[in-house]
């Protein structure tokens, strides 16, 4: 079916800022995901899945300028041990990275495999992006595979002794970054993938993971304070046989940010835990689009989101749990929940389950509303101050999110960072 | 069935489950009235229109607002965003007007109708006598006739053929007739509301049905008015390649109260058919509506043969403050369903609650569910979803509740519970949920599950077979539904609920 005219003269508009990089191995790959991508075209507010989130500014061919955000605060996870990966404005810096090198774990430069015909991330590139653009597309995703224009390819074979940290720097108010990471775990590997920063003034990342039969991977992100950026994220995950796959994301800046997770649990016996906590202030407008698909029999799926939003801040969750064919014994989960602070705020949900198994345990729950005023009144009469207990009570709220991160020493630092933002607020 | 009849049903099993179970048949409906009729040209165009709205002696105002939603129409496309998927429908491979012959003069009265479509009522349990009960409700003879009056509307194909007690209803000033009848003698009141709450452009289906509905039912309750009986319009399809479009109108002005049933059959063809209804529900300040649906449109075949496609838009508008709608359906047949009755909240605390049982068995697909749109302070909304697969049924629960931000403390609370009958169907749940202000509490809740194997030993164990025993657990998850319904239709529709699900187990 041809593309409406407008959106084709949006699609076409954005590809003329862009050229594709000089590609080697992933050039047929890149290659395929422009043709895709000109047949869905980027999207717009017509679209399904982009009803309650306006795209112009992540399809418009230059970024809207974005202000630094500048502190003197230490950054996220310094207090940890971690192998440093840094990007500034979406080109990878040897001089503040760590030498990529580690036990258990292998880490090439997206330029450098780009130039050898022969790489296991070959395998990998752009494919579970493509297999993920059905049924439902995410042709942001196409775009990022086609022009990334750095990122890393990490190979985990053993149990790397630290963190992997993946940090995004933003220096310059008008970048445009377009990142786009593989990772592999391999069958019995375990790994811990942190990421954090603002990366760019306009931000389009891509990871695709491919986690082996029972293969582990567990990923943190905290999404940077710069507050004027806009960013679109996307992250493709296969799972083989008892793997595990435990993803928490924190926002809490943003003009606009847009994570869309799409899970495919191929293997019986995998384990999907998704999750996020996002607290939304002012002009802020947060979208979590979770798709995960249950293909074998006997696995396990979690999302849990949580939303604090006041002062006219929108907070929009969409998520579909697909029960395939066969996929007898599936146990899905998921609740998306706001708190709306004060009348301005929005939330806009669809939370969906699709089902075509008979023998599965399927629940979702979606709801909204104010503090409750028991509760406040309970705290008070007990000598707490209003403002201490609503604190309270939104660190509580947000909690079941932050329990899905199963290393308490993260799940700590993030309860920090809620606190922090409470305590500015005030 | 037979074997049912030998089983000896233990103690502690409701028996009226048992019944029903004994009961089943196929579809029982399947069967087809040989009357004379007479049929407007195939297809839809602006003669048409015209030939419908003269053949009702419509005023031409009304003739004029169908044309301007058929000009519209043609330039609309089709939706294609609910979860079924149905070979393309050839809108001019089709009658849109077919009446009995007989039905040329009007009868005046019901004795003068046909005996022959008498005789089709009669044998849908559907008698046009002004009798005290309706037949076959076993049990309610006990109650007080006063009581239990039903007032029938009877929609033929394209056409009412009567409509009893309305002498009754005129006494206490209540006005119930055929929306053709209502368009001729109350004209103002239909001008005030028809296309008010559904506009001509509403929807595709919405506005085809605006240029070329036929009949329907037409409701008035004046202020402060009970209305003495239950109002019923049964919708009958008989001629072949036919599409009904029926409109229905009912306004509860203040103060009032009006509980209004709806049942609809259709002969077993192989061909499908087309069904595009509105019905649109005007409630004033304090006024309360029940509105029950059973729906038993013939579903196809167990091959997916045939069946009606049921698009159908109906939507509540609580304008007055405290006003109350209550909707609840059972939809059981048609091969292909497309309803979603809403309510509009606008004024303040007023209600609107959606009670459905959707049943969808051998190849049918059922996309339905509700919106509840909360404009007023302080309104309450509940929702209540049943959906039961089996076979290779497709079962969609599609719902919006949109809290505005002048919508202050306002409530709304939903529940959809799925259940699988069998590997090879589907259940899905697509709400949308929309809060624009904070002291509003939304809640939604959905599950989807299997019938559960403890709960089916529990009933073997006890002497049922299989198939009674899935009866009897559905029946159960049906139960908060079918409690919403009047007494009359919460039989069939247990009945219907067994029915249904015949042969999908084993």
């Amino acid at each position: 079916m041809a593309l409406p005219q407008a959106k084709q003269t949006v699609t076409e508009e954005r590809l003329a800022s862009l050229t594709m990089p000089d590609a080697g191995c992933t050039r047929k790959a890149r290659e395929a995901a422009l043709e895709r991508l000109r047949q869905m075209g980027l999207p717009s507010r017509r679209d399904e899945y982009w009803k309650y989130t306006r795209p112009d500014t992540l399809v418009s061919p230059d970024a809207p300028p974005a202000a630094l955000f500048v502190t003197d605060e230490p950054t996220m996870f310094h207090e940890f041990d971690r192998l440093k990966v840094v990007f500034v404005d979406g080109v990878f810096s040897p001089e503040e990275s760590d030498e990529l090198s580690l036990e258990g774990v292998t880490i090439d430069r997206l330029e450098d495999i780009c130039c050898k015909d022969i790489h296991w991330a070959k395998e990998l590139y752009g494919v579970l992006e493509a297999n993920g653009q059905s049924p439902v597309q995410h042709p942001l995703a196409a775009l990022n595979t086609a022009f990334a224009s750095d990122g890393v390819a990490i190979h985990v074979t053993g149990k790397p002794s630290k963190p992997i940290s993946l940090i995004y720097r933003h220096a310059s108010e008008t970048s445009d970054a377009i990142l786009h990471h593989v990772v592999r775990v391999e069958s019995g590997a375990e790994v811990t993938i942190l990421e954090n920063g603002p990366a760019a003034s306009r931000f389009n990342k891509c990871m695709e993971i491919d986690i082996a039969d029972g293969g582990t991977l567990h990923h943190v992100r905290a999404q940077g304070r710069d507050h004027q950026r806009r960013a679109a994220t996307h992250m493709f995950t296969r799972m083989g046989q008892e793997s595990v796959y435990k993803s928490f994301t924190l926002t809490v800046n943003g003009v606009l940010t847009r994570n869309e997770q799409v899970v495919e649990l191929t293997g019986d016996d995998a384990v999907a835990h998704v999750a996020g906590a996002c607290v939304g202030d002012g002009e802020f407008h947060h979208d979590d689009t979770v798709f995960v698909t249950h293909d074998a029999v006997n696995c396990e799926s979690r999302q849990v989101f949580k939303k604090v939003l006041r002062n006219g801040a929108t907070g929009v969750f969409q998520g579909k749990i697909l029960v395939k064919e066969g996929a007898q014994k599936t146990d899905g989960y998921q609740i998306s929940q706001s708190l709306l602070l004060d009348d301005d705020s929005q939330f806009l949900a669809k939370p969906e389950l699709e089902i075509y198994a008979d023998d599965v345990a399927c629940s979702h729950g979606s709801t909204s509303g104010a503090i409750d005023e028991t509760a406040l009144f309970y705290l008070r009469s007990r000598g707490v101050p209003t403002r201490e207990a609503t604190d309270m009570l939104t660190l509580a709220f947000l909690a079941e999110a932050v329990e899905e991160i199963e290393d308490e020493a993260l799940a700590e630092v993030i309860v920090s960072r809620l606190q922090d933002w409470l305590a500015r607020r005030r | 069935m037979a074997a049912l009849d030998q089983t000896q049903v233990k103690e502690g099993v409701d028996q009226e489950t048992v019944d029903a179970v004994r009961e089943v048949g196929t579809y029982k409906y399947g069967w087809e009235t040989d009357i004379e009729m007479e049929y407007a040209p195939k297809g839809v165009n602006p003669d048409i229109v015209r030939l419908i709205s003269g053949k009702n002696d419509e005023p031409e105002w009304m003739t004029e607002w169908r044309l301007a939603a058929f000009e519209r129409w043609t330039k609309m496309e089709e939706p294609k965003w609910a979860m079924v998927s149905y070979p393309e429908i050839d809108f001019q491979d089709q009658y849109y007007y077919a009446r009995p012959k007989s039905m040329e003069e009007k009868p005046k009265s019901l004795d003068e109708v046909d005996p022959k479509l008498l005789a089709t009522y009669e044998k849908l349990g559907i008698p046009l006598k002004e009798q005290m009960i309706l037949a076959g409700v076993e049990g309610a003879e006990d109650t007080p006739a006063e009581g239990r009056k039903v007032a029938v509307d009877a929609v033929f194909d394209s056409v009412s053929v009567g409509t009893t007690f309305q002498e009754e209803l005129k006494k206490a000033g209540v006005i119930f007739c055929s929306i053709s009848e209502a368009i001729r003698e109350h004209p103002e009141l239909v001008k005030k509301y028809l296309g008010t709450v559904v506009p001509a452009s509403d929807n595709f289906y919405a506005t085809l049905n605006s240029a070329v509905f036929s009949d329907g039912s037409f409701v008035y309750v004046p202020p402060g008015v009970r209305c003495p009986m239950e109002l019923s319009t049964y919708f009958r399809i008989n001629a072949e390649n036919t599409g009904q479009f029926e409109r229905t109108l009912i306004i509860a002005d203040k103060g009032s109260y009006v509980s209004y049933l709806e049942g609809c059959t259709a002969p077993q063809r192989d061909t499908a058919q087309l069904h595009a209804a509105v019905v649109e529900i005007i409630i004033e300040e304090d006024a309360e509506v029940k509105y029950s649906t059973v729906q038993n449109w013939f579903p196809g075949d167990e091959n997916g043969k045939g069946g009606i496609y049921n698009f159908v838009t109906k939507r509540a508008d609580c304008r007055g403050d405290r006003s109350k709608v209550m909707w609840t359906q059972v939809e059981t047949g048609s091969a292909v369903t497309w309803k979603y009755p809403s309510c509009i909240l606008r004024g303040d605390d007023s209600q609107g609650e959606f009670y459905s049982i959707a049943i969808a068995n051998n190849y049918q697909q059922a996309d339905t569910g509700t919106k509840m749109v909360h404009l007023g302070k302080n309104t309450k909304s509940r929702i209540v979803s049943k959906g039961i697969s089996a076979g290779k049924a497709q079962n969609t629960y599609r719902g919006l509740v949109s809290m505005h931000p002048k919508a202050k403390e306002s409530r709304n609370y939903t529940q959809c519970d799925s259940l699988l009958i069998g590997d090879k169907c589907g259940a899905h749940t697509v709400p949308y949920i929309e809060v624009r202000n904070n002291s509003s509490r939304v809640e939604h809740e959905a599950t989807t599950s299997k019938v559960d194997d403890d709960q089916l030993f529990y009933c073997r164990q006890r002497g049922m077979d299989e198939e009674e025993a899935v009866a009897l657990v559905v029946n159960g998850f049906c139960k908060d539904v079918l409690q919403a319904l009047p007494m009359e239709f919460a039989m069939e529709a247990q009945q219907l609920v067994a029915i249904s699900l015949e042969g999908s187990v084993g």
